[in-house]
């Protein structure tokens, strides 16, 4: 029966890290602006030096 | 054939070729001279940022979006951001600051697309002061981190007006910052679902029915279950004891009470039931409680973060003006401006305090603050009000009341906000249900009291679980989360869920002309008197080009400027008019009198003169937006209709036509009589809508029961309201009220549904025979299917308006 007992604790801790990830995104303010960070990664990586 | 009838037909042709949009701003080109690298411009100013964004090789931004731009045909004046040289306001504004670096976040309105943001994220290849600089879209706002060795926070400032955005510095800058936004909403939920999840795992071999040999395992799962369901019921929970602790305070009985009772009383009921061995409790119902509550309060909570639906004056003030003193400009922040201090007020800009005349021609336009649309003349001597912006030269005032003292400030301050706007036909709904909960637990009670008292305790608290209004809540806050996002993509944006209500229950609309009803970029324009000839016409539109008063402007697209004419000695006199040569002949464009805008019964006049001899004028009336006629129309059969304005009567028979026999029109109302208008429907028992902008309704929004701001650019700057709508939206209202009344109903319809799940729950807890199963299956299908249904019915409701889903 102690496997059991194993995979309660695996299960819940795995789950408890998606909790946690969850609430650090929240926290670093992910939810706050939804239109930049979509539109940013289309941008060409121009560099500065590229001007003539 | 005539000359004029030539000319006509000249024009016609004219407007048959499709125009030239600006590369920029994509406005119509009026004159086709404006070039550079084979584009075509609007304006210098336009061609000017274009010049400097293609320098520095970020053309992308054309690249991304289709004419991104925002046109720069009113120029910012020069020294307008002297003001940020002075290090007392320089450190109001900044974040942050070391030994090198400054941080400071800037509002820009103007930002509106990815083009924008691909510009803002470069400034440093601009300006090589600049380190970085980041944008955050919803709010509108630009972080930039600057040497300030090398550059000053005036110069930042100026940069980002040389490429069309302007930062916005306004007086509310001053005060504390913005409260961030409460996540703990959110913390709260991602918590409840992990633990409601958990839960449901763990109960399942409960309800399954695991060997009785297992018993040591089946203690296990419930102590787990026990420790999981803490988090929910000590934070999660929280906002429903807060919110029905309060209501408790107020001695009323609001919605969140059955619940925080419901949550409690399970939680007990669960732990005894585990500390004693006789149960696994029903810590998966109480969880999935919260859980699903907290998921529809964050749908009904969702704010539209770009708008501000609270703004005051100090939205709109900017941050300092310029005091003389010993003819010496010094730049001062608004609060400590004092009674005898004489401002420096430019050329559009605002006047903050109450005041008097010294210097300059005033020619100030109130329509901000009265609705008036002509701006109207002060000489030396005569009182200038707060709200008023100068459209002429430099004046200088002498500030006789302070700036929180001024009657604009009064018009705010004065008003008492009716907070309670009665209570919501949810709550008023849910004391007859905790009443009828009361009564049935108590009947029970009695009936086991009498035949078999060892149930009263499962029974009774089973009563309680089962019967919780979760699912009137639910169904509630759903669907105004949903009818609000519904609104919203059709550009009405509310301030809360309540407001759904409150627009339902309005019996009076009240409107406001100017800016509401009809369109102050437009006029409507008749040209009267000597026919003129095709070049005479190119003549008068060329001089007309050269200015940027709207007037004209409008001139010139009407008659057309061809290329290739040359305005020599061009002048123009804010507030006068405007003349120069072309090929040597004299023209202007403005009044005999010094009086541009002569006000007359018809309304604002343009003369024109020819070899300073006066050919014709202009007429100009109001252009109301093409939809007022069918919106007026519509609204007049199911509500009375009020027009309010601070403009003169001359509109008063078109009006009539388009509000109807019965409607009441007023006009000349200042402020102050449109919230006492307001106030008298109140009395008379009405609930009032009113819908206006600009500051001179303000004080009439706050006091309707629902008031609503109408607003071109909706992220631009509307007086504090209930809502805000989109200008050109505004034609929808009908079906927008159509929708929130219909809002109520779904409401009502799923009350009975879950009216019938209650009983169902009823039926098995008075028995005393509420299993755990039973709940677990009765709580989430019941929600289920109200969420569905609430979806389903709003959306077919919206469908069968043709609004945008």
């Amino acid at each position: 029966m102690s496997v059991m007992i194993i995979l309660l604790i695996a299960s819940i801790s795995v789950a408890g890290l998606f909790l946690i990830a969850f609430l650090w995104s929240v926290k670093s303010g992910q939810f706050e602006d939804d239109y930049s960070p979509s539109s940013r990664i289309l941008f060409d990586n121009e560099t500065p030096s590229k001007k003539q | 054939m005539p000359g004029y009838l030539y000319a006509r037909m000249a024009a016609m042709d004219q407007s048959v070729i499709s125009p030239v949009l600006c590369s920029h701003c994509g406005e119509e080109c009026i004159t086709s001279g404006i070039q550079s690298d084979g584009k075509s411009f609007c304006c210098e100013g336009c061609k000017l940022v274009y010049g400097i964004i293609n320098q520095s090789g970020l053309c992308t931004y054309y690249d991304l979006n289709k004419m991104p731009g925002i046109t720069q045909r009113v120029k910012v004046r020069k020294d307008k951001f002297a003001f940020l040289g002075d290090e007392s306001i320089a450190a109001r504004l900044i974040s942050f600051r070391d030994e090198n670096q400054t941080h400071v976040i800037f509002y820009l309105p103007q930002m509106h697309c990815s083009s924008c943001l691909y510009l803002l994220e470069n400034l440093r290849r601009l300006n090589e002061s600049v380190l970085s600089s980041s944008v955050n879209f919803t709010r509108k706002e630009v972080t930039v981190i600057f040497l300030h060795n090398e550059a000053t926070l005036r110069k930042i400032a100026e940069l980002l007006t040389a490429i069309g955005y302007e930062p916005y510095i306004s007086l509310n800058d001053l005060s504390e910052k913005r409260p961030s936004l409460d996540k703990s909403l959110l913390y709260q939920l991602g918590i409840a679902g992990f633990c409601f999840g958990n839960i449901m795992m763990l109960s399942f071999p409960e309800y399954l029915g695991v060997d009785t040999s297992d018993e040591g395992l089946r203690s296990i799962f419930r102590w787990a279950n026990l420790l999981l369901s803490l988090p929910v019921f000590f934070y999660s929970a929280l906002p429903f004891y807060r919110s029905s602790w309060k209501s408790l305070k107020h001695r009323f009985l609001n919605i969140d009470a059955p619940i925080a009772l419901a949550i409690i009383i399970t939680f007990v009921r669960s732990v005894t039931e585990v500390l004693s061995g006789t149960g696994g409790g029903y810590f998966d119902s109480m969880s999935g409680i919260v859980f699903f509550m907290l998921v529809g309060r964050v749908l009904q909570d969702k704010t539209y973060r770009q708008l501000s639906f609270e703004r005051d004056y100090r939205s709109y003030f900017p941050i300092a003006v310029s005091v003389v003193k010993e003819e010496k400009e010094t730049p001062t922040l608004l609060p400590e401006v004092k009674v005898n201090d004489t401002l420096l007020i430019h050329h559009e800009e605002l006047i903050p305090a109450d005041g008097i005349l010294t210097r300059g021609k005033a020619f100030i336009d109130y329509s901000f603050v009265t609705g008036e649309s002509l701006p109207v003349r002060r000489d030396i001597g005569e009182m200038v009000y707060a709200g008023g912006k100068q459209t002429g030269g430099n004046i200088e005032v002498l500030v006789v009341k302070e700036v929180t003292q001024s009657y604009l400030t009064g018009l705010w301050n004065r008003n008492d906000r009716h907070e309670e706007k009665g209570q919501s036909f949810v709550h008023r709904v849910s004391k007859y249900f905790t009443i009828a909960v009361f009564a049935i637990a108590l009947v029970t009670a009695v009936y086991w009291q009498m035949h078999d008292p060892a149930k009263i305790w499962p029974a009774v608290t089973a009563i309680f679980i089962i019967a919780c209004p979760c699912a009137l809540l639910l169904s509630n806050s759903f669907t105004n989360g949903h009818i609000l996002r519904i609104l919203g993509l059709n550009r009405f944006y509310l301030r809360k869920a309540g407001i759904i209500e409150d627009i339902s229950r309005v019996t009076h609309l009240v409107f406001d002309k100017t800016g509401t009803l009809t369109d102050p970029e437009k006029q409507n324009m008749t040209y009267e008197g000597m026919p003129l000839s095709d070049v005479q016409q190119s003549q008068v539109a060329a001089l007309a080009s050269c200015s940027n008063h709207p007037l004209s402007r409008a001139i010139a697209k009407y008659w057309g400027v061809p290329g290739g004419i040359a305005v020599q000695d061009f002048k123009e006199k804010p507030g006068e008019g405007t003349e120069g040569y072309i090929n040597d002949i004299h023209v202007s464009i403005g009044a005999q009198t010094s009086d541009f805008h002569l006000s007359q019964k018809t309304g604002t006049v343009v003369y024109i003169s020819i070899q300073r001899e006066t050919v014709g004028c202009f007429r100009f009336s109001n252009y109301y937006r093409p939809f007022v006629p069918a919106l007026l129309k519509t609204l007049r059969k199911y509500y009375p209709l009020s027009v309010i304005s601070g403009d003169n009567a001359s509109e008063a028979e078109n009006l009539r036509q388009l509000a109807g026999k019965k409607s009441v029109l007023l006009f000349n109302q200042q402020p102050d009589q449109k919230l006492d208008y307001i106030k008298q429907l109140q009395q008379k028992g009405e609930r009032v809508m009113m819908i206006g902008d600009g500051l001179n309704d303000a004080g009439a929004l706050q006091q309707s029961d629902t008031g609503i701001a109408v607003s071109g650019q909706v992220n631009n700057f509307t007086p504090a309201s209930d809502g805000i709508i989109g200008a050109e939206n505004l034609g929808f209202l009908g079906r927008f009220i159509r929708l929130c009344r219909i809002n109520r109903k779904i409401v009502i319809g799923s009350f009975v549904i879950s009216i019938i799940y209650n009983i169902i729950g009823l039926y098995f807890a008075v028995q005393g025979t509420l299993s755990p199963l039973i709940a677990a299956i009765l709580m989430p299908s019941s929600s289920l299917s109200i969420v569905l249904l609430t979806f389903g019915a709003s959306n077919i409701a919206a469908a069968g308006m043709k609004l945008k889903r």
